[in-house]
């Protein structure tokens, strides 16, 4: 067996071996009493924790209804963007920016903001000379860091709900949201920054380098503060880049090492977050079913991505030149195609979205592969979302599987009733709408005003011009962009022409609502189930922590996703592989 | 939150990274105490006394960085291949079609990968072999002996990395 393999099945070992320890530690630090420490590492912590709650005037101490939870969380997000928009409108003239780098247009910085506020951090720039060191830490930075801590925060309210109890109140977001940073994210975060930067990542506040090659050539060399920066993209499975290429850049991904580091780190939290919830409810069979199920779920989609980037491009062995590693356009030598495979899948089915090859290059197959990784979004998921999207498919196939065996549906001692079901199908539902509906826009857009002259409308990039292949693979450029956007995900077919302004408002718009509804929903099932009367589970009670019923989860989301987004996928990549 | 998150720990970050090769500026290579690259951004090697490194998008110029973005089918795409494996051929008589490795004629995803694989470079030892009038032996010794296996000798790819690789070649006299 080849050393690449072997990378691969070492990435994926490791981070399952370390994610269960880590679940173990993350219940009982959401478990614990806000002023309580609860004896685990990091309480040295709680002053700082402390000097937080005081200075936001906030009472650790108070259990929040569901509603109350909610209006902190979208209040706090309110607050975010608006900073983060008026920064990037005037980064230009801000400090520390010693590329000269201009400041955004309002189109760019609405979608930039909106972006990294919520966690998918889809760039329509490129970090070299979109942005600035400041606007780099000041917003993406931090807002990396609050909206993994969002995400967190809302999956554990969730966890809530299923304790056995009848409860009015679920938690207090603020307390769970600054514990995520405190204890989870920002000591995770300086280990990864600390190995990235001793194998070559910049993190020093220098500005571009000129130097003279050894042909003589003259370019300049873009550096920057990257390497927390890094870090935290993939620990709260962010995605954005510091670089134009993302992880795909040398500085920001120097080697095979560093490769394998920032891809458990951005694995191991949606898994420990499985995890978590086994300990924190005491269901550790359930956690292991909805493992399974996430678990198999990836295969099915990973095996044909590595094993169609293997056999390399068809119309490339065509031409009559050996591909001995696989297909490599937009791939670098020092990963391969077979870490950049598995790489392309993991950040498209946990909604991370950075990449280390460029997707728009990877086989039609692939495309597919990645396509279908983000209409899913929930084998594993984001950190919290992806709880948060597998929650809906677990409420439909609660509901659905009661009725086929004529149970009253329940879960875990609570009755979902037609409420709970009206608000997870409407979720399930929105998804498919938001991505076919924005991808039949752009088509229609692209066709009309394919050759509009620029003045009257004022695009920057001509409808004309977006699409950087023909054929299939131009509407697969289109598709992809809005099923990232939608899916929180944030990695894009870099060739469509995406900085201008109908793709920035038009996606912004998907942005907000793929993250917050798929969070308000879930969230309120839950305030609501968690509210109602808890009836122990009895003979009668239809167990969910089987393997028939993982199987019938998977079912669930197989059926849902089929239906709703295979003839898009018969258009774009499928079309293209039959064609190839 | 905000001073904590953006300003104490990219400083802390930075400060220990003084400690890092580079200094956390970004390693650099110094060739008779004159800076001629970096270590982990590729650079155009075009000519033929020197190991050719992949194509890029962005002509190595790392201002800036991207990958060429096309698709696996695309017509104009593969009449860029095409013309890019005939120019191959052209600058090196002798070798077959079948011999050269896919990396030699498609772009990376970044347009600096600063590496080959071992078989990308190998294919370019006749060439250089003729034009120096180095053996071709001492080439392929010199090739494996930049080559990077796989980290542990378990993880991964071997690479080379074509800086260092054409610096050591230029000291070979």
């Amino acid at each position: 067996m080849n050393t690449e393999w072997i990378g691969v099945m070492a990435m994926y070992g490791l981070t399952v071996l370390l994610a269960i320890p880590l679940g173990k530690y993350l219940a009982k630090v959401f478990r614990s009493e806000p002023n309580r420490n609860g004896g685990t590492a990091f309480d040295c912590m709680a002053p700082l924790e402390r000097l937080i709650y005081r200075l936001g005037g906030i009472n650790p101490d108070r259990d929040m209804h569901w509603k109350e939870n909610l209006v902190a969380l979208l209040t706090i997000n309110a607050v975010w963007l608006v900073y983060a928009f008026v920064m990037l409108l005037t980064q230009g003239s801000l400090p520390l920016n010693p590329d000269g780098n201009p400041s955004q247009t309002p189109d760019l910085a609405f979608n930039t903001a909106i972006s990294f506020l919520v966690n998918c951090d889809i760039q329509h720039y490129s970090g070299e000379s979109g942005a600035t060191y400041l606007t780099q830490l000041g917003v993406m930075t931090f807002l990396m860091f609050v909206s993994a801590a969002t995400g967190i925060a809302a999956a554990v309210l969730l966890f809530r709900s299923f304790l056995p109890k009848t409860v009015e109140s679920v938690g207090n977001f603020y307390v769970l949201f600054v514990r995520s940073i405190t204890r989870l994210l920002l000591p995770g975060s300086l280990i990864v920054a600390l190995i990235l930067a001793f194998n070559g990542t910049p993190a020093s506040f220098d500005g571009k380098d000129t130097i003279v090659t050894m042909q003589g050539d003259t370019v300049d060399v873009s550096r920057g503060p990257a390497a927390g920066f890094v870090a935290i993209k993939h620990l709260g499975t962010n995605g954005g880049g510091f670089f134009g290429t993302n992880s795909a850049h040398p500085l920001e991904n120097p080697n095979y090492l560093t490769n394998m580091v920032v891809m458990i780190a951005q694995m191991i939290i949606p898994i420990a977050m499985i995890f978590a919830l086994g300990f924190f409810v005491n269901r550790k069979r359930f956690a292991w079913v909805v493992y399974g199920v996430m678990t198999v779920g990836m295969l099915c989609l990973l095996v044909p991505t590595i094993l169609s980037e293997l056999g390399g491009n068809p119309a490339i062995t065509q031409l009559g030149v050996s591909q001995p590693t696989g297909a490599m356009e937009g791939k670098e030598v020092r990963f391969g195609p077979l870490a950049s495979a598995y790489w392309s899948i993991v950040t498209t089915i946990i909604s991370t979205g950075s990449v280390n090859s460029m997707h728009d290059s990877s086989m039609p197959l692939s495309g597919a592969m990645q396509l279908l990784g983000m209409m899913v979004n929930a084998f594993y998921g984001g950190v919290g979302a992806g709880l948060l999207n597998f929650y809906y498919f677990l409420i439909i196939s609660v509901f659905v599987a009661g009725l086929m065996v004529g149970r009253t549906p329940e879960l875990f001692g609570r009755k979902v009733e037609a409420r709970e079901i009206k608000i997870a199908s409407i979720v399930a539902l929105l998804s498919a709408l938001l991505v076919k509906g924005g991808t039949a826009l752009g088509a229609w857009v692209f066709l009309k005003y394919g050759d509009a002259t620029g003045a009257a409308i004022g695009w920057a990039v001509k409808p004309s011009a977006w699409l950087n292949n023909p054929g299939f693979h131009g509407f697969s450029e289109m598709l992809y962009e809005f099923t990232s956007a939608n899916a929180n995900n944030g990695s894009g077919f870099e060739g469509l022409g995406d900085n201008s302004f109908f793709w920035n408002y038009a996606i912004g718009i998907v942005l907000i609502l793929g993250r917050f509804i798929p969070i308000i929903g879930p969230v309120a099932i839950a305030g609501l189930l968690a509210k109602k009367k808890y009836v122990p589970e009895s003979a009668g009670t239809l167990p969910v922590d089987t393997p028939t019923f993982g199987l019938m989860i998977f079912a669930v989301i197989f059926i849902i996703t089929a239906l709703s987004f295979f003839p898009a996928l018969a258009l774009g990549p499928l079309a293209e592989f039959f064609s190839l | 939150m905000l001073v904590l998150l953006a300003v104490i720990y990219p400083l802390v970050v930075a400060g220990f990274a003084r400690f890092a090769p580079g200094e956390g500026k970004g390693e650099t290579v110094l060739v008779n105490g004159k800076v001629v690259g970096y270590a982990r951004i590729g650079q155009a090697f075009t000519e033929d006394r020197y190991f050719n490194g992949r194509p890029s998008a962005v002509d190595y110029n790392a201002a800036g960085s991207a990958g060429s973005n096309k698709g696996p089918g695309n017509p104009d795409y593969l009449k860029t291949v095409q013309a890019r494996i005939d120019t191959f051929l052209v600058h090196n008589p002798g070798v077959q079609k079948a011999d050269i490795p896919a990396e030699l004629v498609t772009a990376s995803g970044s347009g600096l990968d600063p590496d080959l694989s071992p078989a990308g470079a190998k294919v370019q030892v006749a060439r250089i072999a003729r034009i120096r009038g180095i053996s071709a032996g001492r080439l392929n010794q010199l090739v494996d002996e930049h080559t990077e296996g796989p980290l542990l000798g378990l993880f991964g790819p071997a690479n080379v990395n074509v800086l260092a690789l054409n610096i050591a070649l230029d000291e070979l006299k």
